[in-house]
């Protein structure tokens, strides 16, 4: 690759995506960083028994996201060749599980509402 | 609480902002009336056009190409492998091309570069300041005897690199010959060609589909190479001899197919020793590629001397793709006499060198901007690894993730990008964004 700079990373997902679903997905990101952020400054700390019960979700989340990539690719695990592959799963796995568990945590957060 | 809420959405609203307007940095633009004409609108052209327009507002940009359809060829072999439909790499031209740019539906006929005058095929003469070449490449089926596009997709013949319907057919050839078993016969000509890779890509997949069917023990895989190598870069030359011997391929070299023999199944070499017959139940038939017809026979940009000089090949500087006799023209892509360069991912970095060494001529400055022979090449071993291979015109290994990626082992991320990134990178790059 030339050159990997910002634009030409966002004119890459805009075409792999279509810039629409893109930018809708970028917009839920940052809605859910947003939301999460908020709930934590309202609660001025990480409520444990959200927290718990979301972190649950984690392994979901990485596994989803593994199935995902795996799917969309024509490929499975005993494709794995090296170092980078498995560094690059466990990076995928930790995205979903990270992802799904902030996003149950502010869905906790906003649905039951203040915690006093 | 709702303040901050508040303040929260308006953060989102200002970051969204920043992000969507954080558009390409360009170049210094160079306002002009001059009149630049781009014979092909395929990936090189369409890229350059759409880079022109914004770097140069003002020029006359024409483009002349007669197809309708683009086609994204780094495409075929996935569609080879039974990964993708045929129509994975069928676009429209149109659809690519900038507004601002007008585009003749015909090829070049003629060119006269000392009048600075391109003639199209139905007699309309076009005169320019800048003229770019970017027509690819003619795919000389006629040159092997007893061959024709037409026999592809029956009697064990299959062809990539002919178009993604061939691509298909030929997916349906190689599933069928994997059920039977026999002899699968791999060659590449003799000529310059696109993408080197593509014909050791083809024999890894045909081996990979026998073993996922249990079929390998029935067959004989035979590589004919047309040189004393099996690719071009000694380096990946060895790890591809290594990797064809575990995979069990029989291997020939300086071994080029002139005829075959469709109905007996019989392909003839050119050898050191004379002319010799390989039997095939499956082939993939890659056919010697030249300059089209018009810039080889009716035009003097061809290289008068030296190894590009026999299939016409434009004679342009190797770093700066400015033509050696005609310094007003320039070639970019597979039409380009240069050592290297032959696929999508050389075009990125072209196309970019000859869009600066234009603005800088227009704007009475010179440009420094060189390209190097950069070429890439996700050689697939098999369905689900690749290779990332990169090199330059030393020969020289050029990794983009330099200790991350490693160029010379079949990795799952390097597959991931040949499937998943490269089309869209490339569509980026069509766009002028890449």
């Amino acid at each position: 690759m030339k050159e990997m700079t910002l634009s030409t990373l966002l004119a890459v997902f805009e075409e792999m995506f279509g810039t629409g679903l893109f930018w809708t997905l970028v917009a839920a990101a940052a809605l859910v960083t947003a939301a999460f952020l908020f709930v934590l400054l309202r609660e001025r700390r990480l409520v444990g028994r959200w927290l718990l019960r979301a972190e649950l979700l984690a392994p979901v989340g990485a596994v989803a996201a593994i199935f995902f990539v795996l799917m969309i690719s024509n490929s499975g695990f005993s494709d794995l060749g090296g170092p980078i592959d498995v560094i690059f799963m466990i990076l995928i796995g930790a995205a979903g599980a990270v992802g799904l568990t902030i996003l149950a945590y502010v869905m906790q957060a906003l649905l039951l509402g203040h915690r006093q | 609480m709702l303040a901050n809420r508040r303040q929260f959405l308006a953060l989102v609203a200002a970051a969204s902002a920043t992000a969507t307007h954080s558009g390409p940095i360009q170049a210094q633009p160079v306002p002009t009336g001059a009149r630049i004409v781009i014979l092909g609108a395929g990936a090189a052209g369409t890229a350059l056009a759409n880079r022109l327009t914004a770097r140069l507002p003002g020029a006359r940009i024409t483009l002349l190409d007669p197809r309708r359809a683009h086609l994204y060829q780094p495409g075929f072999t996935l569609i080879a492998a039974g990964l993708k439909p045929a129509s994975y790499s069928v676009s429209t031209t149109a659809e690519w091309l900038p507004r601002k740019a007008e585009w003749i539906q015909e090829a070049a006929a003629e060119i006269d570069p000392e009048a600075r005058r391109v003639v199209t095929t139905s007699g309309r003469a076009l005169t320019y300041d800048f003229l770019v070449v970017a027509t690819g490449l003619k795919l000389d089926y006629e040159a092997i005897e007893g061959m024709s596009t037409d026999l592809i997709g029956s009697n064990g013949m299959g062809s990539v690199y002919a178009g993604p319907d061939q691509a298909a057919a030929t997916f349906a050839e190689m599933s069928r010959f994997v059920e039977k078993g026999g002899t699968a016969l791999f060659t590449r000509p003799a000529t310059e060609m696109k993408c080197a890779g593509a014909p050791l890509k083809y024999a890894f997949l045909t081996d990979d589909a026998a073993r996922r069917k249990g079929t390998r023990d029935k067959m004989k895989i035979v590589y004919a190479a047309h040189s004393g190598a099996f690719f071009s870069v000694p380096i990946v030359n060895e790890k591809v001899r290594m990797l064809f011997e575990d995979r069990g391929f029989d291997t020939v070299k300086n071994h080029v197919m002139v005829a075959i023999d469709p109905g007996k199944r019989i392909a003839t070499f050119d050898t050191p020793d004379g002319r010799k017959e390989i039997g095939y139940d499956f082939t993939n038939v890659i056919p010697p590629m030249r300059a089209p017809d018009a810039i080889r026979f009716n035009s003097p940009l061809s290289w008068q001397e030296g190894p590009f000089a026999a299939d016409g090949w434009v004679e342009v500087d190797k770093h700066t793709l400015r033509h050696l006799r005609y310094p007003e023209v320039f070639a970019i892509g597979d039409i380009a006499g240069v050592p290297k360069g032959k696929t999508a991912a050389s075009v990125k970095w072209q196309v970019p060198v000859v869009e600066d060494h234009l603005a800088a001529q227009i704007a009475g400055k010179e440009s420094t901007a060189r390209y190097d022979g950069y070429t890439s090449c996700p050689l697939i071993t098999r369905v689900g690894r690749a290779m990332l291979v990169e090199f330059d015109y030393k020969d020289n290994l050029v990794p983009s993730f330099p200790g991350l990626i490693a160029p010379l082992e079949e990795l799952w991320v390097s597959w991931l990008m040949k499937e998943i990134a490269l089309k869209a990178t490339y569509n980026a790059m069509l766009r002028g964004r890449a």
